[in-house]
């Protein structure tokens, strides 16, 4: 592992690591979040959505090439995105997790995005100026993400029962996947302080966003208990194979094809 | 509650909102288009993504369509009338004194 001046004395290999986590979070979630373009409950929310999804891609895309880069194995963004298998990638858990009703997917959204801003926030600082010129430009992005998201759980939350109801359980079955977002592991301590904030220290900010607008939507924040955890080495659900296959399978079948 | 904030007609249909964007400062804010909200902080956000994600805006006003007052097609005679007869109103009718730069 050779450390260069740029990457602030962090090992390559950690490096390289750790952008795939920021591509393959963005990529997955945003993959996912195209599954709604056609299908949104209405027109506005559909345009929306694809909004985010698209803005997501691309700081994956920024991402992945940068790791690339790092990794100097000449793998582009597409390489990495189209050419790895679900044990190779690295995002949390909760990006993966199938979209569910438009409530569901709104909470999954509102609990990344809530996080994605404060890590980006902290990020745009890094010693890495290349990463940090990313990390600036996707803060922008995420600002309004997390708007939009935390508007509509308020909405639904405080909205009709039914709408209370389905938001209230979404919010129960994810918050077991938000430990990922606050976990360190040898990685993320040889990054921290130099390049990327360190996990732990986001989450209590994190909780307090969330709760915040949990309680304006009239929901119970879940207690605390169980927390997935196993993305981040390549331990993921079942439903992450096959979001790959369908996203990979154009890629796969027709290497190197344009259009 | 303001008519704005009802539901259209008996459908489920969320009110209409009338967008405004503004391409730079001190433009005019010019009529983009419409959109469908329930209430104005989500207006706002619908009509950024449907007008404002892709021009230059730095901008945008959403108002409840109901809340505006149109003139309606059958006022086009006596409302618009252009006093054709009337040449003086137009500034064309006045000769630009010498001296004075035309621009």
């Amino acid at each position: 592992m050779r450390p260069t001046d740029e990457d602030a004395g962090v090992p390559r290999e950690a490096l390289f690591e750790y952008l795939l986590r920021l591509g393959d979070d963005r990529l997955v979630l945003g993959h996912r979040l195209s599954e709604w373009c056609g299908h949104g409950p209405v027109l506005e929310e559909d345009i929306a959505l694809s909004n985010v999804a698209l803005d997501l891609i691309g700081q994956a895309t920024h991402f992945l090439r940068l790791a690339g880069q790092v990794e100097g194995q000449g793998r582009d963004e597409d390489a990495l995105a189209y050419f790895r298998d679900a044990i190779d990638y690295r995002n949390v858990n909760l990006v993966e997790l199938p979209n569910g009703d438009y409530g569901r997917t709104i909470v999954r959204q509102f609990l990344f995005d809530a996080w994605s801003v404060l890590l980006l926030d902290g990020l745009q600082r890094a010693t890495h100026t290349e990463l940090a010129g990313i990390a600036a430009k996707a803060h922008k992005e995420a600002r309004y993400h997390v708007r939009h998201s935390g508007e509509w759980v308020i909405r639904l939350g405080d909205g009709t029962e039914e709408s209370h109801r389905r938001v209230q359980t979404a919010v129960d079955e994810l918050w077991p996947y938000t430990g990922e977002l606050f976990a360190a592991d040898q990685v993320d301590r040889l990054l921290a302080r130099v390049i990327a904030p360190e996990p732990a220290a986001l989450e209590p900010v994190w909780r307090e966003v969330v709760i915040d607008v949990l309680h304006r939507a009239t929901l119970t924040p879940p207690a605390e208990g169980y927390m997935h955890s196993g993305g981040r080495q390549g331990r993921h659900t079942e439903h992450l194979g096959h979001l790959l296959a369908e996203m990979q399978i154009l890629a796969r079948s027709h290497p190197g094809a344009k259009w | 509650m303001a008519a704005a904030n009802q539901p259209d007609h008996a459908s489920d249909q969320w009110p209409l909102w009338e967008v405004f964007t503004q391409a730079k400062d001190g433009a005019p804010h010019e009529h983009a288009g419409s959109v469908h909200a329930p209430d104005a902080e989500i207006a706002l956000q619908n009509a950024r993504d449907v007008y404002a994600r892709r021009g230059e805006v730095v901008s945008v006003w959403v108002v409840p369509s109901a809340a505006i007052v149109a003139s309606s097609p059958e006022d086009q005679g006596p409302f618009f009338d252009p006093a054709d007869d009337k040449p003086y109103r137009h500034p064309q009718f006045y000769k630009t004194p010498r001296g004075v730069r035309v621009y």
